[in-house]
């Protein structure tokens, strides 16, 4: 989308939901990151009879009608509702999107702060939210998975498991079937991993609401820690310890020295978790997810590299992201091999 | 045999201009894929200046793990006779032909090996520090 096409839809769409008598549209500007969507920056001055108030915002849509999205992308505005009235840590919702634009959109509050996380690694100015970090990401998350999903209908369409499924039954399937679609070459450590992981099925449990890509990076922080917690595009029904699994990764420690975030350790974290939900981690399914993950950020990567090559999405960046493959199965080898 | 500047040469400058230009004057996402770019184009430089001893070394695993093959004449033959050899690896793991044993053991230091190759062109930091893993 172009600045004036957003600026002019986005007036008009705030005064609708805001029954103003006018609203104008200052600062928007497109987002960088975010490969497989668009994310705007704005400020409304919305005006009443007695007062303008402004509105600092985010738009978030995806690039195309057309582009294939799954459920979860339409459902982005209920997803933030559902974990802002359960208490976690993430932006006011405004309005779900309508036929404004010729995409599918949402909208809610900008929060300041910072995204990026090898500045949360390195940045003197960080040094305190670098201690707080873990126990807040432990409480959000326990939290999220909260979320009671009988209570918002609308949460129903996101993927959930198939009756009889297990979590980790349903997740290896789907990440099969993803490399398989996706995957232009042969990848002998994936299939490594996929038979140790099909040989090591954790129990069946009964789904639960979880983020799906919660991880530095995907994070808003601030001097004083975590501000709200972002990109929920992901979400769906699985098990808890995917979302913990997946803060643990390398890929998402920034060159920190330390397994949560780059700067927790993983007992400490699994503890405040466990305090924050009342849940008991087990710690073997723990490692099975780590595993899983990490095979499953593989396959993204793969996967992000055909959108550009199929032409779907040009993109130098969705190109660049099919050479970070390697970086997964280093890390699926240590882990099959027991190495943390 | 083109004339100088050599490819190398070539993508050098191409980088320098990224790095150089682009980047410190553009903003959001344009300086944020000038980056990329230039990224991308280091990596090429690094490929091709050890694509030929990498494919050797891997050729040379393959071989220990699946049998000895003769090497096919041209570059583009040899990519993709590498390719179908990294299938078969593909399908006998799948098989659960490494599921246990020493051919595991193998697989494991071949697959570990490959890896880190193809790390040093993508990501050299990263290849650092995991080398001794």
């Amino acid at each position: 989308m172009q600045t004036e096409e957003v600026e002019r839809g986005l007036a008009a769409f705030v005064q609708r939901n805001t029954g103003a008598r006018a609203v104008r549209i200052e600062n928007a500007a497109r987002l960088s990151g975010g490969a497989s969507r668009e994310t705007w920056t704005w400020d409304a001055d919305v005006e009443y009879d007695d007062r303008v108030e402004r509105i600092p915002g985010i738009l978030r849509a995806n690039p195309t009608k057309d582009m294939p999205a799954r459920a979860a992308r339409e459902l982005e505005y209920w997803v933030i509702r559902a974990a802002w009235e359960s208490g976690a840590q993430v932006p006011e919702p405004l309005w779900d999107g309508d036929d404004t634009f010729d995409t599918v959109f949402m909208t809610m509050k900008r929060v300041d702060g910072e995204t990026l996380g090898p500045r949360f690694i390195r940045g003197e100015q960080y040094a305190h939210a670098r201690e707080v970090l873990p126990a807040q990401m432990a409480r959000s998350l326990a939290r999220i998975h909260a979320i009671d999903g009988s209570k918002y209908p609308q949460l129903a369409e996101l993927p959930r498991p198939e009756p009889g499924a297990g979590p980790g039954e349903a997740a290896l399937d789907g990440a099969l079937q993803g490399f398989r679609l996706a995957s232009r070459d042969p990848h002998p450590v994936f299939e490594l991993a996929f038979r140790w992981l099909a040989q090591n099925m954790p129990p069946a449990i009964e789904p639960t609401f979880v983020h799906g890509d919660f991880r530095l990076g995907n994070l808003i922080f601030g001097e004083d820690g975590l501000r709200a917690v972002i990109d929920w595009e992901l979400a769906h029904f699985g098990d808890p310890l995917e979302d913990l699994a997946w803060v643990m990764m390398r890929s998402w420690r920034f060159g920190g020295p330390k397994p949560v975030a780059g700067v927790g350790e993983r007992e400490d974290f699994v503890r405040a978790y466990e305090a924050e939900s009342g849940r008991t981690v087990d710690r073997t399914t723990l490692r099975w997810w780590e595993i899983f993950r990490t095979l499953h950020w593989g396959i993204i990567t793969i996967s992000q590299a055909d959108t550009h090559l199929s032409g779907r999405v040009r993109s130098i960046e969705l190109a660049a992201i099919g050479r970070r493959t390697a970086e997964t199965e280093i890390e699926i080898l240590n882990l099959l091999e027991g190495k943390y | 045999m083109q004339d100088r500047p050599t490819i190398d040469e070539l993508l050098e400058a191409l980088s320098r201009y990224l790095q150089d230009d682009v980047m410190v004057n553009t903003t959001g996402r344009i300086s944020f894929h000038a980056r990329v770019s230039a990224n991308v184009v280091e990596m090429i430089r690094r490929e091709l200046a050890t694509e030929e001893d990498h494919l050797a070394e891997e050729w040379a695993g393959l071989d220990g793990l699946l049998g000895a093959e003769a090497r096919p004449a041209t570059l583009q033959a040899w990519r993709a006779r590498t390719l179908e050899r990294n299938e078969e690896l593909s399908r006998r793991i799948a098989a659960g032909d490494a599921d246990s044993g020493e051919w595991r053991t193998a697989v494991f230091a071949h697959l570990r090996r490959m890896s880190q190759l193809r790390l040093r062109v993508s990501d050299p930091k990263l290849a650092a520090a995991t080398a001794n893993d």
